[in-house]
């Protein structure tokens, strides 16, 4: 029973997400949002103001480098926390 | 537990092979700025080499050579530099992460400076990415244990 409502959940969960994709601009498309808000900008003026001639570097470290410290931080924690996780249980284990 | 298998061959090739994934790991680093490639990514090739002694030879062998006490340093170190580029431009005036600023303390013009803070940045992520990739595979593999490792003598 459990297994088909895990089923069930799956799929509805599934079709919702194909339905909303129906509503995503088409691939590639060089109208899109995502094409015609910031990226021109970038493409234009990286090598200019920050001298990187590769685009994805300068936005990744530059432009949106609060993000990429942020990402940093995660993987830095998930070290930190699959030490916790295991070397905790192991001291656990001893005493 | 991984099990500590004497091959020659597969010895020979990792000990040939590990100074040359590190250096395309840092090849990786650098060139970042010009091609595909940067911190994550040449973290993640140093790590491998680390990951290729532990498994060619055996743990012990692996953790001699990067030791428990330098990883935990180097995880810590890659976000302190990361977050220390970024808080040197607030000192100077700046926005946070704002690299132009960097022209107090470099003999550069702005431009430049962006640069600059770019690889200094890069070069934190790298050693972050190193540190947590090695940390989380002996983490892992050995259950969490692997400081006993070290204390047995085999």
């Amino acid at each position: 029973m459990n297994k088909f409502l895990a089923l069930f959940v799956t799929l509805v969960a599934g079709a919702l997400l194909a339905y909303g994709a129906e509503g995503l601009p088409p691939w590639g498309d060089p109208q899109q949002p995502a094409s015609i808000h910031v990226s021109p900008r970038y493409i234009e003026k990286t090598v200019d103001e920050t001298g990187v001639p590769n685009a994805v570097t300068s936005v990744l470290a530059d432009y949106r480098g609060y993000d990429t410290m942020f990402e940093t931080s995660v993987i830095f924690t998930a070290g930190v926390a699959v030490m916790m996780l295991l070397r905790g249980m192991n001291h656990g284990k001893r005493s | 537990m991984v099990r500590d298998l004497d091959d020659i061959i597969i010895r020979t090739c990792a000990r040939i092979m590990v100074p040359f994934m590190q250096v395309y790991g840092l090849y990786v680093f650098v060139h970042g700025h010009s091609s595909p490639g940067g911190g994550f990514q040449g973290g993640c090739i140093m790590a491998a080499s680390f990951i290729l002694l532990a498994t060619a030879f055996n743990i012990k062998e692996a953790k001699m050579r990067f030791t428990e006490k330098v990883n935990g340093i180097f995880c810590c170190l890659g976000v302190f530099i990361y977050a220390g580029t970024g808080a040197v431009a607030v000192i100077f005036s700046g926005n946070f992460l704002d690299y132009s600023r960097w022209t107090n303390i470099l003999p550069t013009n702005p431009v430049m400076a962006r640069y600059y803070g770019m690889a200094l940045i890069e070069l934190g992520v790298q050693i972050t990415v190193m540190a947590v990739m090695v940390s989380i595979f002996l983490d892992l593999v050995t259950g969490g244990s692997h400081e006993e490792v070290m204390k047995t003598d085999d």
